[in-house]
């Protein structure tokens, strides 16, 4: 005869199996759709590519990760650096640092100011900053676009005033692409940093006063160290996505300025060279790892500090 | 004339940079919805207010097809992913560690990690393989990726609902002899019901505006509205897109709007 005991486990085993069962259709679809292609894709990079695209099965070739960074000389077939691949990464790099810096010189204070305010008013500013990060990314983009334009809002302004004679030429320029990355990616600073100054006890700001520090003391010691959670969320929310951004330097780049999402997009469309565009994808992923294990770090650090 | 109190949370100069910062998110929408009531054939001078874009726009076919597209992927990938994230979160929520757990939230959350290129191009390597083998290009592959990238979205809400969910009234349930069916029909979904439309609304907007991975997958003439304007802005823009974003931009906040106050009555 079965035990209690016996009993017990047996319904246990029987919940794993129903909550195994539940989330089978889930996970089939997240491997058919995402994380198995991302597999294939690691293959398709090892592999020789074809002549109109796609790979020429079955071989194995490490000619797409080399490409990644040096280049074969046409004439005299010596491999040398491909300065192309390296100057977008430069600039991807480089734009979404940028990009994550001015989002937190701009980002840091309104969230302050947010919280700041009462509570009820605080939940209008809140939407206010809700609604454009919601918005379609193409129709900011191209938002961004009716403003620095030949013919948009500043130089139409400028001219109108008469302090340039010439419109600005900001389309098409690497300003252009930063204008636009800072404009769409602001509200994903703005919001994670808002989070944890929510939670700030403005009490110990007052007992920073108190003891005779000043404003930039008390920011500089108090609030920052106490927000500092969310300041790194926030750069690693803006960091991430500026760094895979395809369609902002698209539209606003105008195809000379390209980042390593367009440079990938190239492989698989006019270059023709899949394997080299699938090793420029796992480098671009790996990146993006890079930067989540710093987070990763950074957020149990901190959380050890604080308890 | 006596002096302000002091005032203990202000900090000098925030407050500017946050009315600018307010300012600069709003100013370019309010130029590229001025810039779609503009009478002229081209958007490098203004001719009056008219809403001949609007109209021409509406006329379209091309717009309409997308359009149409659209919403039907959106709402296809919508309810697959949100019934798929319901289920899957009822067997990751409310109960001890067991073998796999772990990996279920690393595994659902997958889509969020890895850049909208790179999910599109790797959907593309596959795609277009299957798409030689079975000769079918249909919208099969569109609903399929877009379920895939919604489900982390509509899965988020539902998991954190029931995990504040009270256990006490699904046992009495229990207790009175409902089945487990019953007990979850008439108990822990009504329950459950703000964070599932909640999860439904995320997934539809986040579908909606889904343009890169659509742009790798889709197969020819499978336009959505976004990539229908993606591709129009390769050339000369027409003031007909700055009418289709405007409306697109009306949508968008019509949905923000009602998705907050529907998060918000939550008790």
């Amino acid at each position: 005869m079965a035990s209690a005991e016996q009993v017990a486990k047996e319904a246990e085993r029987r919940d794993v199996r129903t909550r195994w069962l539940l989330s089978t259709p889930a996970l089939v679809i997240i491997l058919l759709a995402a994380t198995g292609p991302l597999f294939v894709m690691l293959a398709y990079s090892f592999m020789l590519k074809g002549d109109y695209g796609d790979v020429q099965f079955g071989t194995f070739s490490l000619d797409g990760w080399t490409s990644v960074l040096f280049q074969r000389d046409i004439f005299d077939d010596t491999l040398g650096m491909a300065d192309a691949h390296l100057s977008i990464l430069w600039r991807s790099i480089s734009l979404s640092s940028y990009t994550t810096v001015l989002t937190l010189l701009f980002g840091f204070p309104t969230a302050y100011f947010i919280a700041t305010r009462p509570p009820k008013t605080r939940e209008v500013w809140v939407f206010l900053v809700t609604i454009p990060f919601w918005t379609n990314l193409l129709i900011r983009t191209f938002a961004m676009q009716q403003v620095i334009r030949n013919e948009g809002l500043v130089n139409t302004a400028l001219m109108a005033l008469g302090i340039i004679k010439q419109p600005l030429q900001i389309m098409n320029t690497d300003t252009a692409i930063l204008l636009g990355m800072v404009y769409v990616y602001l509200p994903l600073m703005v919001l994670p940093i808002y989070a944890s100054m929510e939670k700030l006890d403005f009490r110990l700001v007052e007992a920073g006063y108190d003891l005779y520090a000043g404003r930039w003391q008390v920011l500089r010691r108090i609030i920052i160290p106490l927000v500092k959670p969310g300041l790194i969320a926030g750069s690693i929310l803006v960091f991430i996505p500026s760094l895979g951004a395809y369609v902002i330097p698209r539209v606003l780049g105008g195809g000379k300025n390209m980042m390593l999402g367009n440079l990938i997009e190239l492989q698989f469309g006019a270059g023709r060279n899949w394997p080299l565009g699938a090793a420029i994808s796992i480098t671009l992923m790996a990146l993006v790892m890079i930067a989540l294990l710093f987070y990763v770090r950074n957020a149990s650090r901190s959380q050890g500090v604080h308890g | 004339m006596a002096k302000r109190p002091f005032d203990i949370q202000a900090q000098p100069g925030f407050g500017f940079v946050a009315l600018v910062t307010f300012f600069a998110l709003y100013l370019p929408m309010a130029a590229l919805v001025a810039y779609s009531f503009n009478a002229a054939d081209s958007l490098s001078r203004w001719d009056g207010f008219s809403l001949r874009w609007f109209i021409s726009a509406w006329h379209n076919s091309a717009v309409q097809d997308a359009s149409v597209r659209s919403l039907v992927l959106a709402i296809s990938a919508a309810a697959l992913s949100t019934i798929v994230a319901t289920m899957a979160a009822l067997a990751t929520t409310r109960t001890p560690p067991y073998p796999g757990l772990t990996f279920k939230y690393a595994f659902i959350n997958q889509p969020l990690m890895v850049p909208e290129i790179v999910t599109g191009v790797a959907l593309l390597i596959v795609f277009s393989r299957i798409k030689v083998w079975t000769g079918y290009s249909g919208l099969g592959y569109l609903i399929a990726a877009h379920t895939a990238f919604c489900i982390p979205f509509a899965y988020l809400p539902i998991r954190a609902r029931l995990e504040s969910m009270d256990l006490t009234l699904e046992r009495a349930a229990a207790d009175l002899y409902a089945t487990p069916w019953k007990a979850f029909r008439f108990v822990t979904l009504p329950l459950l019901r703000p964070a599932i439309i909640a999860g439904l609304m995320l997934a539809f907007v986040i579908s909606l505006d889904d343009v890169v991975i659509t742009e790798f997958v889709k197969s020819g003439g499978q336009d959505t509205l976004p990539t229908y304007m993606l591709g129009q802005l390769r050339r000369e823009t027409s003031p007909e897109i700055n009418a289709i974003a405007t409306v697109f931009l009306a949508l968008s906040v019509v949905l923000v709007t009602v998705f907050y106050f529907v998060n918000r009555r939550k008790p």
